[in-house]
């Protein structure tokens, strides 16, 4: 399995994303500078990974979405790749139109860092095939701009495909209809707010994220 | 030449700053404020004969997010 994890100034989840993918791969995956205007050949997934990529200048996520590495990413989930974007990483799929909508300040005006509820609403998905349907699980966040806005005809369109992926379980930033994650018409790219790096081994204090990756990784070993 | 460019969120989309920006002038004692909306202006120094087009391209490109804000383009001379 070949990944990639993508570095902009600003990321600070990159390493831990990158200890993600290897944790349950066994395989270390490149990194990849945003200056870089290719990727190396079949790659099979890519992480864009949170943090605050050119000091979220103008809009989170507004520079990192058009600097020249993000049109090869785009390019390579055209072909199929795999790609998952969180957190900061959300917020520059949007902005590069890889995922529809856009995320705003958090409703109460406040960078909200807790763990929070989630509730996994398509568990057919490639990133969510290790969970249940309904299954209720717990993801850290932190950030100030999660806010998901989308207008209702596309918010409509995302929960009739079963694009929602997680919805928050609790009241968390103003989200509308709680979404938390949400996959592209494909299905092969999905954004989300919360972290699922940050719990995948006992030390972490949970150890939800990690099916997360696994059921990614089992796809992905299926599909070679 | 100088473009400056107003970028505003659309009506409907929540701007938890113009709320903070409101409830401060409130603390201030102005009173009679009805709403706050904050926006962003950009100043573009162009070279001249810059296209209108190139201008409009570069707010739908990069300096709007035209998913949730609006701009509108006041050319300076």
């Amino acid at each position: 399995m070949k990944s990639a994890v993508i570095v902009f100034p600003g990321s600070n989840c990159d390493r831990d994303l990158a200890v993600a993918f290897e944790a349950v791969s066994g395989s270390k995956p490149v990194m990849i500078w945003h200056r870089d205007t290719e990727l190396p050949d079949d790659l099979d997934l890519i992480g864009v990974p949170g943090g605050f990529s050119y000091g979220d200048y103008l809009r989170s996520g507004a520079m990192a979405a058009r600097s020249p590495v993000m049109q090869a990413v785009a390019k390579a989930a055209e072909k199929g790749a795999y790609v998952l974007g969180i957190c900061n990483g959300f917020q520059v799929l949007t902005e590069s139109g890889l995922l529809p909508g856009a995320l705003l300040r958090n409703a109460g005006g406040h960078f909200v860092c807790r763990d929070v509820a989630l509730t996994v609403e398509n568990a057919q998905s490639a990133f969510t095939s290790r969970y249940g349907a309904g299954e209720a699980i717990s993801f850290p966040v932190a950030h100030h701009d999660g806010n998901y806005f989308a207008d209702t005809e596309t918010l409509d369109r995302l929960e009739g495909e079963g694009r929602v992926a997680l919805r928050y379980a609790e009241s968390v930033n103003g989200s509308a209809r709680n979404i938390a994650g949400i996959l592209n018409e494909a299905g092969n790219v999905l954004g989300m707010m919360p972290h699922p790096e940050r719990v995948i081994e006992p030390a972490h204090g949970a150890t939800d994220g990690r099916r997360l990756f696994e059921g990614l990784v089992e796809g992905l070993l299926a599909r070679a | 030449m100088k473009a400056r460019i107003f970028v505003t969120l659309k009506g409907g989309v929540l701007d938890p700053q113009g709320k903070a920006i409101h409830h401060a002038l409130d603390g201030l004692g102005f009173s009679g404020v009805n709403d706050v909306r904050a926006g962003k202006l950009i100043e573009l120094d162009l070279a001249d004969g810059t296209s209108d087009e190139d201008i409009d391209a570069m707010c739908r490109k990069l300096l709007a997010n035209t998913v949730i804000e609006n701009y509108r383009i006041e050319k300076v001379a």
